[in-house]
């Protein structure tokens, strides 16, 4: 069966074995940087939301700060910035930091960690803050700490509130993660821009690699939708 | 520390470069996401179909894969035509696809699908009833359109509208890949000649944080001036 299947792509110039095999390869590695920045991501964003609805002012500054810039400029300029600003930090090519960093792929995690942080920091704080305040008088009022509050009250409340706005930006990551491929890495975008200059054929290369977003699109959507019909269940119109 | 070994002036060229790709994008998103927009509310169902496919696909697929596809293709398909022409007519030319308009026409074909999505929500925002007083009135459909449905639809789309520049302002930094010299790529071949990345990518940041500063400042009066008549609790 799979001597046919070789056999029928070999009929095509193009999609060969060989090249569909780059192709899965981008895919392995556009999928691992996505879900590794996202993951990092919300772990660095929820203390960082947290935090916030402290409203200490001292705390709140620099962290609002952080989401600004974060937010406010390209991430191609902070994908820039850390890889080829990690390269003339003094003594880090001596370093046992160099081998994580002489390989692509940590300087364009760390971007892309630090910019979903920034943004998922901002998802969740909104949420947090929708929350009504009946329900947290009413926790006060049962003598609650600010911690049991938090993940009794607010947090799974405002999780829910967050999904939409979190849905969204994992399919952003996904589509933000296709400029690794500007530094190098060989992801989904790296493997057609190979596949083009190789056949020059920018039609077959771009169009195949964007039905695979798409498809990664709608699969993402998917899962939120369904999640979202879940935890969302009580929300629904009867 | 503000030495830019002689490159700070093509820098700043590089911004209003920057600049201008955003503006004029923003042109072509605003006209394509209106068509956009009243194409998927139209009772035409083909209309309906190719605006529904245009924003799902655009929406479901990276900025830059679009990128390149059109830059690339593009070219392509015009050398494909003289050659086409060269064969029929005899006569030769050649057509360079010119990095600016490839980067104008993709980044407004982009957020054209963006836009649609957010004058479609705002469109149905406006109620039903203050249309049909319109007709009762024996308003025109363009009297209608200009006078009722585009003055409260402005003031609901605003904010999706603000939110869609500033996202497309910091997508203007991939036009550098595709050869233009906006200001990240400027700033990124200095930082190659001179060995001091921080120098040039960080005052580049802070233009571009200098320039949703500025919109947000603009998109405030906006707002303020599109709710008048408007109780904000």
């Amino acid at each position: 069966m799979f001597d046919s299947l070789a056999a029928l792509l070999n009929q095509n110039e193009i999609f060969t074995v060989s090249t569909l095999f780059q192709y899965w390869d981008g895919l392995v590695v556009t999928v691992q940087l996505v879900f590794l920045s996202l993951v990092m991501g919300l772990v660095i964003s929820l203390p960082l939301a947290l935090v916030q609805s402290l409203k200490n002012p001292w705390i709140n500054k620099p962290i609002w700060l952080y989401v600004y810039v974060f937010r406010g400029t390209p991430l191609l300029i902070q994908l820039y910035i850390i890889y080829y600003g990690v390269t003339y930090i003094d003594g880090i090519q001596e370093s046992f930091m160099w081998v994580i960093f002489k390989d692509p792929f940590y300087p364009a995690l760390l971007a892309f960690m630090l910019n979903t942080a920034a943004y998922t920091t901002e998802i969740l704080r909104g949420a947090i803050k929708a929350t009504p305040h009946g329900e947290i008088e009413a926790a006060r009022a049962y003598g609650m700490s600010w911690w049991k509050m938090t993940y009794r009250i607010v947090g799974p409340s405002a999780f829910r509130r967050a999904l939409p706005a979190y849905s969204n930006e994992v399919i952003f990551m996904l589509h933000a993660s296709a400029i690794a491929s500007i530094v190098t890495i060989v992801d989904l975008t790296g493997a057609a821009q190979n596949i083009y200059s190789r056949f020059y054929a920018p039609f077959e290369a771009f169009i195949f690699v964007a039905l695979i977003y798409l498809c990664l699109t709608f699969s993402i959507v998917y899962v939120f939708k369904r999640l979202e019909k879940r935890l969302l269940a009580h929300l629904q119109p009867r | 520390m503000f030495d830019f070994h002689g490159y700070g002036p093509s820098i700043f060229k590089g911004a209003f470069l920057t600049i201008e790709v955003a503006v004029l994008s923003m042109v072509i998103a605003l006209i394509l996401g209106m068509a956009g927009a009243l194409a998927k509310l139209s009772p035409n169902g083909l209309l309906r179909g190719v605006a529904s496919t245009y924003t799902t696909v655009i929406r479901g697929v990276p900025d830059l894969v679009l990128m390149l596809l059109i830059f690339f293709g593009a070219q392509i398909m015009m050398n494909s035509f003289s050659d086409w022409v060269y064969d029929n007519f005899g006569y030769e030319f050649f057509i360079n696809i010119n990095a600016f308009v490839a980067g104008v026409v993709t980044i407004g074909f982009i957020f054209g699908a963006y836009m649609a999505e957010t004058f479609r929500g705002a469109f149905l925002a406006v109620d039903t009833g203050q249309i049909e007083a319109g007709k009762a009135y024996g308003m025109t459909a363009r009297q209608i359109f200009l006078r009722i449905i585009f003055p409260q639809m402005m003031r609901h789309a605003l904010p999706g509208l603000g939110n869609n520049w500033m996202v497309l302002l910091k997508t203007t930094a991939l036009v550098s890949v595709i050869g233009l010299t906006d200001m990240v790529r400027l700033a990124k071949e200095a930082s190659g000649a001179v060995h001091e990345p921080f120098k040039f990518f960080i005052p580049v940041a802070i233009v571009y944080l200098g320039i949703t500063f500025l919109s947000e400042q603009l998109l405030k009066w906006l707002e303020t001036r599109y709710s008048a008549g408007v109780i904000r609790h």
